[in-house]
């Protein structure tokens, strides 16, 4: 059982702040790092892998820093972002050499297993040139897992992975989570984050925006307005009957259609037809305006 | 420390990079026997041809493709990371890659030279060359493997140490001949077998020392380089 802990950590280019004042604790588990691009992550993840120093502040596994200490290592394992890999090896050549390197005491089984765990054994003696982004991926996961690190941090794993491989990939960081492991994984996409974990740390602008169970984190964003544009057969006799139903907090009327402003998506979705249904009122258009994952963000700050 | 210089070893002959050793020790051997072939007397060519192109372009050329390639090529595409996520000493890692560097740059210089020492004048003089090349190959390796740490461009700074400080300020400022490679290498050559062809300038106590310096001088600030080795976001 391993921790991974930041302290008021900062980390800035020059006069370009990239993360700003976090501290989080990362317990044993799956923890979903998520946040727009450009919001930190990777920062905070090469932070934590000992890949970048931080400016200000500490980073810490089981206590002892990550920066300029290479020992971390036999309890580390990182799934860079850029996926890179020795391509002139076979992916049994490259996990091998990943063994050996982390010298372990039976490096031909520990290559075994880890190629066995992502599924890679029948294309264990292909070059990883030869390979597509999900297999590549997959033996770059194998390599990291290959001396069974108590933390693994994964920079989105999910990135170009077929549903089927996604799903695979779920399941193993998932029975990792379950066996003690400390898992940490970042991704733009919340739906990943969804599917993965109970814990998410979500980071906008450098910042840590909001900490802890997915399934609060998940309420605040679905409480938040939604804005919609609708179009129908007439609008005005539509505003006057959403103006009754309580998700909807404010309507206006255009030329173009109307803009409804409802509190809860979900009761809002479930009503609309439901209400022109009963005024015989044909809707036209419905569109969700501001459904960009920056929206959700930003509105997560502010809350 | 093995596996390191395995990779390397693979990453290195893996490459087409690696045809790029093959012209000038062919160029050089193959203008050696032209000359003998033609019964031109050494004194006329072995001076612009071992001293000109072996040791002044040759060495230093393949030390500066092996060596910015052993660690530069990986520091470039990002493969790095997966040799300085394990939990080895920096030091290690940077003899590894120094050792195969410096094998490969002496192996691929040294045997060419020392057949065309043999051309020139005789087996002793082509040893001579070997052990020059040798000494300098380690040097130029620690010098160049150093440079793909501190620079993004350590081919083009290479160059211009190889081709600027070394070839034309050697030239005509004395007193850049002291921080020349080339110039210890020729050092040691001519005291192991003096034939009158090779110049050299500066005293084998300096060739030695500074040899040295460079050697050890830049390992230790490569280490020190990597150990401190940062990885910026991409897209953050």
């Amino acid at each position: 059982m391993s921790t991974v802990d930041l302290q008021n950590v900062s980390r800035w280019y020059g006069n370009v702040v990239a993360v700003n004042d976090i501290s989080m604790s990362l317990q044993p588990g799956v923890t979903g790092l998520l946040g727009p691009n450009g919001a930190g992550k990777t920062t905070v993840l090469h932070m934590m892998a000992g890949f970048l120093a931080p400016s200000k502040g500490t980073v810490t596994i089981d206590g002892s820093p990550t920066w300029r200490n290479p020992a971390i290592y036999h309890t580390l394992g990182l799934v860079a972002e850029r996926e890179a890999v020795h391509g002139f090896l076979t992916a049994y050549e490259f996990v091998l050499a990943c063994a050996r390197m982390q010298k372990l005491s039976d490096p031909v089984a520990a290559t075994k297993r880890a190629l066995e765990r992502v599924e890679m054994t029948s294309a264990q003696d292909r070059r990883i040139d030869t390979f597509s982004k999900g297999m590549r991926q997959r033996t770059r996961v194998a390599a990291s897992l290959v001396h069974d690190p108590q933390v693994l941090l994964l920079d989105e794993p999910f990135n170009g992975m077929d549903p089927r491989q996604r799903m695979h990939m779920m399941e193993l960081l998932h029975s990792l989570g379950d066996q003690g492991h400390t898992i940490l994984f970042s991704s733009h996409i919340l739906e990943e984050v969804e599917q993965l974990s109970g814990l998410v740390q979500v980071i906008v602008a450098g910042r840590l925006a909001a900490s802890g169970d997915y399934r609060r984190i998940r309420r605040l964003m679905t409480n938040r307005p939604h804005v919609f544009a609708v179009q129908s057969s007439d609008d005005r006799r539509l505003a006057v009957a959403l103006i009754g139903e309580k998700s909807v907090s404010g309507i206006e009327i255009e030329a173009t259609g109307l803009t409804v402003r409802a509190s809860d998506y979900g009761s809002f979705t479930r009503a609309l037809p439901r209400i022109a249904l009963g005024e015989g009122i044909r809707l036209r258009k419905l569109l969700p305006s501001d459904e960009s994952l920056e929206s959700v963000f930003s509105y997560l700050l502010e809350a | 420390m093995s596996t390191v210089a395995y990779i390397t070893a693979r990453g290195l002959f893996g490459r087409r990079r690696v045809l790029l050793l093959l012209p000038l020790p062919l160029l050089l051997i193959g203008l050696a026997l032209i000359c003998r072939a033609y019964d031109v007397s050494p004194d006329q060519w072995g001076q612009p041809v071992v001293q000109g192109l072996g040791l002044a372009v040759m060495l230093p050329v393949i030390a500066l493709i092996v060596g910015t390639g052993v660690l530069g090529s990986e520091v470039d595409d990002g493969t790095i990371v997966h040799i300085l996520t394990k939990p080895l000493a920096r030091r290690d890692i940077v003899l590894a890659k120094l050792l195969v560097a410096a094998g490969v740059s002496a192996l691929t210089s040294a045997i060419p030279l020392f057949v065309v020492g043999i051309l020139a004048d005789s087996v002793r003089f082509g040893l001579a060359l070997a052990v020059g090349a040798a000494a300098g190959a380690i040097a130029y390796s620690a010098l160049f493997l150093l440079l793909s740490l501190v620079t993004r461009r350590p081919v083009l700074l290479g160059l211009a140490y190889i081709l600027v400080w070394e070839g034309l300020l050697g030239r005509f400022v004395s007193g850049t001949r002291v921080l020349s490679i080339e110039q210890y290498v020729i050092s040691f050559a001519d005291k192991i077998a003096p034939t009158g062809m090779l110049d050299g300038k500066v005293g084998i106590p300096v060739a030695i020392v500074m040899t040295v310096v460079f050697a050890i001088g830049g390992t230790i600030y490569a280490v020190n380089r990597l150990a401190a080795f940062s990885v910026a976001g991409e897209t953050s």
